[in-house]
């Protein structure tokens, strides 16, 4: 299967994966405040979070009226949207993405729910390839452990309740998370992710990111990047006050 | 020439679909914008109906999970080609697996206005890739017949300026602005539609059908055609 299209512009795009409670989005936060610190300018994109997209896939969970390919295919729209028209022209312009899942995510999930790899794979073929792809290792206890521990309860679709694996939410959650394990383990070497151990502690975790990240783009962010003077920062954050 | 069951995928198959239990007919009446292919497939409707069948119509943009969203994004400023393909491939989707299969498992015609060609067309004449949209929608169902209603593009300007009156943002291809204006944006896109249809004519068996014939002379070929097929 042909790969994602390699990124060609000034700006650089890095994603984090791994399943709910790996610790992914603490650490992608901590990593752009990190560079933000170093005045490179930094955008961020979430999974699912398209305002184009949202109606409808809202409709379809309520309803229940989704499939393991009309999922995919929603959240191929979704991501397509923000890639159209976030991700790429940031990119373009120079801006380092931090993107909160990619379609890595879609490859893991979607075939768990049923979809075949090959299919998915070639759905996501118009991504840009990102310059760092990181994934947090997390043993599936520890992480539902964070979970079940964190927040009040877990949904229908998140806990793959629409693929009758269990009556249970938890179990069904339990067995659904595994498969995605599964899956993620799977493309580590294919998509070059970049593995994290999520059982260390957040600041080791954070320690590694930062090394990885200066090792493999260092001299971008010192050349190449967008950046900005101090006075811009001001400038923009009192514009986006405004606005 | 044309396909007979039992009913296939092009490669990927649905998960829960048996090919055997769908005994009913799947009709695609294909073309680009303002051919008259409506006109054809509410005269077919009525003729199959006399006939004794049970008939499903269906067409792009009309299924119960997608339709919605892509009217209200069509109305805003800000969807892209890709988004736009990958929208009307998941109404696409929602349809064939909960209208479209279940109308053939009860036996019934479905006779639907545009299928997966449309929107490959649509995605090709926008600079899309035509392997990864054609890979993309290769769950579809492989229709009995596909019956494609060919004009020329100066044909098309003429039906929309007598008929409607007016061109259409999206008909005009204007998203990718094609050209100046919106007559010149619609030529040249429709051209382009018109070629990335052309090119799948042979490779997926499409019926072609001169749609600069008169309105009657086309049903009566449809007919004939049609007719076959029971």
């Amino acid at each position: 299967m042909p790969p994602l299209v390699p990124n060609r512009h000034r700006g650089k795009l890095i994603v984090v994966e791994g399943i709910d409670g790996s610790g992914k989005s603490t650490q992608l936060s901590l990593l752009s405040q990190w560079l933000q610190s170093k005045c490179i300018a930094v955008a961020f994109s979430e999974w699912n979070s398209s305002p184009l997209v949202r109606e409808t896939t809202k409709r379809g969970k309520k309803k229940n009226m989704f499939t393991p390919v009309t999922f995919s295919l929603i959240h191929a729209t979704d991501f397509a949207d923000r890639l159209e028209r976030y991700i790429v022209p940031l990119v373009k312009a120079g801006a380092v993405v931090c993107a909160d899942r990619y379609a890595y995510t879609a490859f893991a999930r979607d075939v768990v729910r049923g979809v075949s790899r090959r299919w998915v794979r070639n759905l996501y073929r118009f991504a840009i390839r990102p310059n760092l792809a990181f994934y947090f290792r997390v043993p599936l206890e520890v992480a539902i452990g964070r979970i079940l521990g964190g927040r009040n309860a877990i949904k229908y679709y998140e806990a793959g309740m629409d693929m009758g694996l269990s009556r249970n939410v938890e179990e069904s959650f339990r067995i659904f998370q595994a498969r995605i394990l599964d899956e993620y383990e799977a493309m580590i070497q294919e998509v070059g992710f970049h593995v994290i151990d999520a059982t260390g502690s957040i600041e080791e975790q954070q320690q590694q990111m930062r090394d990885i990240v200066m090792q493999e783009l260092g001299d971008s962010l010192r050349n190449g990047v967008l950046r900005a003077t101090r006075g811009d920062l001001d400038a923009a954050q009192a514009a986006a006050r405004i606005l | 020439m044309l396909l007979k069951p039992p009913l296939e995928f092009y490669s990927e198959s649905l998960a829960g679909v048996a090919r055997e239990d769908l005994q009913g007919k799947l009709i695609v009446i294909e073309g680009p914008d303002s051919v008259g292919r409506s006109t054809q497939v509410a005269r077919l409707r009525t003729w199959l109906e006399h006939q004794g069948h049970a008939v499903l119509d269906t067409g792009l943009a009309r299924g119960a999970l997608a339709g919605k969203g892509i009217s209200q994004a069509k109305e805003g400023n800000t969807l892209g080609p890709i988004t736009m393909t990958l929208f009307y491939a998941t109404d696409f989707a929602d349809r064939l697996e909960n209208e479209i299969v279940p109308a053939l498992r009860a036996g019934f015609v479905v006779l639907t206005d545009r299928y997966i060609f449309s929107l490959m067309a649509r995605a090709i004449a926008r600079g899309e890739d035509r392997a990864w949209i054609e890979r993309v929608a290769s769950f579809a169902l492989v229709p009995h017949a596909i019956y494609y209603l060919r004009a020329e593009v100066r044909d098309l300007v003429s039906r929309v300026v007598l008929g409607r009156g007016v061109f259409d943002h999206w008909e005009s291809g204007m998203d990718m602005r094609f050209g100046a204006d919106m007559h010149d944006s619609f030529v040249k896109y429709q051209a382009r539609v018109i070629l990335a249809l052309d090119r799948m004519a042979k490779r997926y068996n499409f019926v072609v059908i001169d749609a600069t014939k008169t309105p009657d002379q086309i049903f009566r070929e449809l007919q004939r055609s049609i007719g076959k097929l029971f």
